[in-house]
């Protein structure tokens, strides 16, 4: 189950790892997406915290850790193709994968229609 | 736009609104020592007339350069600029174009970026360069801002060599962030000092060759013990001429390229506004101050230029900009892109090979001054002399004498010990007249 933040990042767990990406929201919004920073993989994050970048021809964008955690893993095809972004940002697209400081804090977030719902309204 | 001056009226009622009693209410703050008694003693109006003899009295009070047998350096350049680069750069195309929020009207602007950072990259060696910083010593702050950003380290070395206004500033723009400045003392030819004061923090060295006392030095060595540590090597540099004869820094492993580009273009302008060069290697890019305009092709397929990279700068990323420059230094980039396309490579080559034979001449003709010894052992177009006097004491007197002998090093670091010591410049304009004048002025005060 896919889960989302009020700064458009998604989180799905995938055994006791949380992966991490932007919402299609977000790609649509952003535009093309030239260039994404990442973090260094055994960094630690706290809820809220910037934990990478993301940018457009326009803008370049923070994007927040959703949960706290270590990261565990990122997705390298994003340095050389940042347009992996584009092409599925809920998917092949994703960012980060960590591990969760609490197993819990990820059902604090929005399930997809509770975002969905957000997103109608903005 | 129409100036509107505020009433008494407007005024009262704005200091009613925030509570004061008058305008001196809101200096409350500053010292009783630090504030001015009184209106300064001002005449009344003139007409035009008066007013331009006026100034122009206190106009013939400065020495121009031109007047004299002129020999000042150390980070300022008086070199020939043809009249065909004021022409150009006064066409309206291009003096009132300016990069604005949407730059891709200004193609022109932008070609002259992209042409001026090909220049810069070729000159210092560097896979990319920005569209210029406001001069040399702010290029070489935002060069540790930027080494501390890559290296996630806050240690700044600076050589003794690096001109002291640059470390100024530096310190200046590096404080705020909470990064360390450690200033190597000031040393003729001590560049590779900076290898014994590397140590696991250190987010750079910052070196210059050719130094603040005209010192050349081989770079190598000092990247290669920079890199070992894990920090950048930026090379500075105030003279951008000698690019045109020496190995370029990047040939040499510098990380992080930054200096003045005054020489090229661009008159001595009484200090200011000068320009500039930043460069640097392409895996670093995101992490470098100011914007890039860079090529791409329009909806036709047709050649085009677009500003890059500033996405990262302020009036779109706020306080997480990579820097706070959100402009360049357009008019005197484009004096020095220009004088740089009508000199070519084989022309630049030549001016510098002039410069380091006037700086020969002066070197060995000074030296043969009784009591004077040449300290710098190699040079570009620029010596420190060892005097046997102090050396402020000397310009004066020589100044006296409309020769304007150098600058005295107590002049750019009062702590240097220094005080004998004279930094002199020779380029293409002087004369071999104006060597023999400052020879037999020299002599004659000593």
């Amino acid at each position: 189950m896919t889960r989302y933040t009020e700064d458009h990042e998604w989180v799905r767990m995938e055994g006791d790892t949380a992966v991490i990406g932007i919402s299609n929201y977000a790609a649509e919004q952003l535009g093309d997406v030239v260039y994404v920073e990442l973090p260094a993989v055994g960094a630690r994050f706290e809820k809220g915290a910037d934990m990478a970048v993301v940018e457009s021809a326009k803008t370049a964008s923070d994007v927040y850790a959703p949960i706290a955690g270590e990261i565990v893993a990122v997705n390298e095809k994003l340095s050389a193709n940042p347009e992996t972004v584009n092409e599925g940002p809920e998917a092949v697209g994703w960012f980060v994968k960590i591990k969760p400081a609490n197993a819990g804090d990820v059902n604090a977030l929005m399930d997809e229609g509770a975002y969905a719902e957000f997103v109608k309204g903005l | 736009m129409r100036y509107l001056p505020l009433t008494d009226t407007d005024r009262t009622q704005m200091l009613g609104l925030i509570g004061a009693k008058s305008i001196d209410d809101l200096y409350v703050d500053v010292p009783k020592s630090a504030q001015r008694k009184g209106l300064v003693d001002l005449p009344k109006a003139q007409g035009e007339l008066e007013v331009t003899r006026h100034l122009q009295r206190l106009a013939e009070r400065n020495t121009p350069a031109g007047r004299t047998a002129f020999f000042l350096g150390a980070g300022a350049y008086r070199h020939h600029v043809p009249a065909s680069v004021d022409h150009l750069i006064q066409r309206s195309e291009f003096l009132t174009a300016y990069t604005p929020y949407q730059p891709e009207i200004a193609q022109g602007t932008l070609q002259a970026l992209y042409e001026f950072q090909t220049q810069v990259a070729m000159l210092t060696g560097m896979e990319v360069a920005n569209a210029s910083m406001y001069d040399g010593s702010t290029a070489c702050a935002e060069a540790a801002m930027m080494a501390a950003r890559v290296t996630k380290r806050t240690r700044i070395v600076f050589s003794g060599g690096v001109h002291p206004h640059y470390l100024d500033t530096a310190r200046t723009a590096c404080e705020a962030l909470g990064l360390e400045i450690v200033a190597l003392p000031a040393a003729v030819d001590g560049e590779a000092a900076v290898i014994d004061a590397l140590d696991d923090a250190t987010a750079c060295v910052i070196v210059q060759s050719p130094n603040v006392f005209g010192t050349v030095t081989d770079l190598t060595k000092i990247a290669d013990a920079a890199h070992a540590k894990g920090a950048l090597l930026v090379a500075n540099f105030t003279e951008a001429v000698s690019l045109g004869l020496i190995e370029p820094p990047g040939a040499m492993g510098a990380d992080i390229v930054c200096g003045e580009g005054q020489s090229i273009g661009n008159s001595l302008n009484f200090g200011g506004p000068y320009v500039g060069l930043f460069a640097t290697r392409e895996k670093f890019v995101r992490q470098m101050p100011g914007r890039v305009a860079g090529e791409t092709v329009d909806a036709d397929g047709k050649r085009g230029f677009v500003l890059t990279l500033s996405t990262r700068e302020q009036h779109i990323r706020r306080e997480k900009a990579t820097s706070n420059i959100c402009t360049n230094s357009g008019l005197c980039q484009l004096a020095f892109t220009i004088h740089m396309t009508l000199l070519g490579e084989a022309g630049l080559t030549r001016l510098a090979e002039l410069n380091h034979e006037k700086a020969i001449a002066l070197a060995d003709a000074l030296a043969g001054v009784k009591g004077v010894e040449v300290l710098t052992k190699r040079f570009f177009n620029e010596i420190a002399v060892k005097l046997p006097k102090p050396a402020q004491g000397v310009v004066d007197a020589l100044a006296a004498k409309g020769v304007i002998a150098g600058v005295a090093v107590s002049r750019l670091n009062a702590h240097a010990s220094m005080d004998d010591v004279l930094i002199a410049c020779a380029t293409e304009m002087n004369t071999d007249d104006d060597i023999a004048g400052y020879v037999a002025a020299l002599k004659a005060v000593l």
